[in-house]
């Protein structure tokens, strides 16, 4: 077991390296200059300009660039004898911008240390700003996911045991109009509904349109069962993927059980048909839902940038959608690692999951 | 291709299940389509609304109205069909008539059918062109994407390798990152450089980033099916006679791919209208004045108290004509299953 999930580390290994490059490229094909944002408003000269691009190193060659980017430069340009000048440096230049004054050492740790600069927009490290948003982003998936899982399964269940009949047929066209319907807009009707057509007893919106819960309360957040009604929509508009996806595939695995010869077994035994669907198929037919537990995490990740954006929910999405349009790039590449980095995770857990509850399955 | 009623090669079997004799996977899936009448509906309401969109012209002419030209005295009136009474007991808030109220026409306009937007341009046209610009960048998007995907897939699943490696790498790479983030990112740097715009209208690089990035499913699906063709008696034949790989590919292989093809671009096409709208929406895709039904929607959303019809027809459209591609790709798909019998 431990060599099978060393095994899948060493072989994400690539692909790890892989998302940086990607990133990297789109960062580095984006318009617009981090020197011309660092120095803008200021009466800078061109001189000036290029100076500090000399500085920051945006004249190395791409790879010189990506290099500091991924590992940092605290190691190619560094200070021996603690007077505060650099007087060493491998791979880049010690006097960058050619004044005869060699740069001040590196202090880059890059992202492989967890420093990916800091957020143009908001002047602080831009993993510490990500650090803030994404709790409220795993409370709104984990809802989802969970919310996923207890509907989507029991439909499944029941659309196998009774196949053709009124509620599998039923159910496989929601799965469909699930699929089909703009998460976007399902949001919007939902608010509609929700918060300007029902109204409680004293004209205010049945649930809140938006928002997490009171950041200016007395000890912060209170624990989410008492700020249900925040998370109620949009957690139910970014669970209707999983919802369809979930009840489909439970429905294909309960009718591979059922055709099984222990549950032919367990019939002949005389055992009520419930016993039989629930304690002895379904349980079976739970196990491959394990493998669709990774993928669930991208199109969790995917639709939290909408959900949170519509529904002003404080996350890492709604936090990642502002970077983009503000072209604060140290923070949309952070949030790019962080999130292709959990995808990565989830596949292997997903896979780990499966080969405990499977005992079939063999670690080699 | 095969008229059955006449078709002497019918065989009926027991039971009275008919079964043509030398039938290919096509014919046969095609006559099984004719049959399936939830697919039938999907297509002919698609036909419909694509009719309709591209005919927008023709109802702004009859109509006598714009879809660009903004008339503020107008703004948000209501879907107003006055045969069917919808609309004409509407009452223009005060709030909304300005400072001349005698002079500003209050509710219902039957030149406006589905009521008019927040600049008082006519919402049905709108959408017609809306739709227009939606399913245009789809089906473009779509066949960019089926492109590159076939082309990748057929190169790599043929020759294998280092090649087949690389893609492999590059596929698993883009599908690591979650795929609305990817696009949201490439479009905002695509879509905000000015540069850009100045070169090329914003649906044409809606579509063009759309398919760039789209062609992954694709090559997997093709990679593998023509792994499986390679290793055939015709192919090995074919390469027997001195046949060139390309020629190998495009006569012998790409034919073969046709139909697991077909079945997934349906669906395709239905995911794209998604992605296109849900980026639109973000204000990330189709810029305003141009519309689409995604950014129509992302204007709606702060109108809610004065024109809901703003906010759920555009969806409507949008959620029913991508459900039609996909029940119509599950139709497809079902057709083709060569394990199903009629």
């Amino acid at each position: 077991m431990f060599k099978y999930i060393l095994r899948r580390l060493i072989q994400a290994i690539p692909t790890f390296f892989g998302i940086t490059i990607l990133a990297y490229l789109i960062m580095d094909a984006a318009p617009g200059s981090p020197a011309r944002l660092l120095t803008f408003g200021a009466r800078t000269t061109p001189q000036q300009v290029r100076a500090v691009e000399a500085q920051l190193g945006l004249n190395d060659p791409i790879h010189v660039q990506y290099l500091r980017w991924l590992l940092g430069d605290d190691w190619m340009r560094w200070d021996s004898n603690g007077d505060g000048i650099a007087d060493h440096a491998v791979i880049i230049p010690l006097d960058a911008d050619g004044d005869g004054v060699p740069e001040k050492p590196g202090d880059r740790l890059g992202i492989i240390r967890g420093d990916f600069g800091r957020s143009f927009s908001l002047r602080q490290p831009a993993l510490r700003l990500i650090g803030q948003y994404v709790g409220a982003t795993i409370e709104l998936s984990l809802t989802a996911l969970l919310l996923g899982l207890v509907t989507g399964v029991p439909i499944g269940i029941l659309a196998a045991v009774r196949k053709g009949g009124y509620f599998d047929n039923f159910t496989r066209i929601m799965a469909v109009v699930f699929n089909a319907i703009p998460i976007f807009w399902l949001g919007l009707i939902l608010i509609l509904i929700f918060g300007v057509w029902l109204k409680q007893p004293d004209g205010t919106p049945l649930l809140p349109m938006g928002g997490r819960c009171d950041p200016m309360s007395v000890g912060g957040c209170p624990p989410l069962p008492q700020r249900l009604e925040y998370i109620l929509l949009p957690a139910l508009v970014l669970a209707t993927g999983g919802i369809a996806v979930f009840s489909r595939y439970m429905r294909a695995s309960m009718l591979d059980v059922i055709n099984q010869d222990f549950i032919r077994t367990a019939r002949s035994k005389g055992l009520a048909n419930r016993t039989v669907w629930f304690k002895h198929a379904a349980r079976n037919a739970l196990i491959p839902i394990a493998t669709i537990l990774g993928p669930s995490v991208t199109g969790l990740l995917s639709g939290a940038v909408i959900t949170e954006t519509i529904f002003s929910w404080p996350g890492m999405g709604r936090f990642a959608f502002t970077a983009v349009q503000q072209q604060d790039y140290p923070v949309v590449m952070a949030v790019v690692i962080i999130s292709a980095v959990t995808t990565i995770i989830g596949f292997i857990l997903s896979d780990i999951l499966y080969a405990i509850v499977d005992p079939r399955i063999r670690f080699n | 291709m095969s008229t059955h009623t006449t078709n002497p090669n019918i065989v009926t079997l027991q039971g009275g299940e008919e079964f043509i004799v030398g039938e290919s996977l096509t014919s046969k899936a095609l006559r099984r389509l004719r049959k399936d009448r939830l697919s039938l509906i999907a297509i002919g309401y698609f036909v419909v609304i694509s009719i309709l969109c591209f005919s927008a012209p023709l109802f702004e002419q009859a109509l006598g109205v714009s879809f660009s030209k903004t008339n503020v005295t107008q703004a948000f009136l209501p879907v107003c069909i006055p045969v069917l009474g919808i609309g004409t007991d509407y009452v223009r808030p005060d709030s909304l008539r300005g400072g001349n109220t005698e002079e500003i026409p209050v509710g219902c306009n039957p030149k406006h059918i589905l009521g008019t937007d927040d600049l008082g341009r006519d919402h049905l046209v709108r959408l017609l062109y809306g739709g227009q610009v939606s399913l245009r960048i789809a089906f473009l998007a779509a066949a960019i994407s089926l492109v590159i995907g076939v082309t990748l897939g057929m190169i790599t699943g043929y020759f294998g390798g280092v090649i087949d490696d690389a893609v492999n790498f590059v596929i698993t790479v883009l599908s690591s990152v979650p795929n609305l983030f990817l696009l949201l990112i490439i479009s905002a740097f695509v879509l905000q450089n000015e540069e850009l715009l100045a070169i090329f209208p914003s649906d044409i690089l809606l579509v063009l980033v759309l398919g760039i990035l789209g062609w992954t499913g694709t090559t997997r699906l093709v990679r593998g099916e023509t792994l499986s063709i390679r290793e055939r008696e015709y192919i090995v034949g074919a390469r027997a006679m001195g046949a060139q790989p390309l020629r190998i590919m495009f006569i012998h292989i790409l034919p073969n791919l046709l139909s697991i093809v077909v079945i997934t671009l349906a669906a395709d096409i239905g995911g794209l209208i998604l992605a296109e709208a849900a980026l639109s929406f973000l204000g990330l895709g189709v810029r305003v004045p141009l519309p689409s039904w995604g950014n129509m929607l992302s204007q709606a959303q702060t109108f809610f108290t004065y024109g809901v019809h703003l906010v759920i027809i555009p969806g409507v459209l949008i959620f029913t004509t991508v459900l039609c591609l996909y029940i119509l790709g599950d139709g497809i798909r079902d057709a083709f299953d060569p394990t199903a019998r009629d």
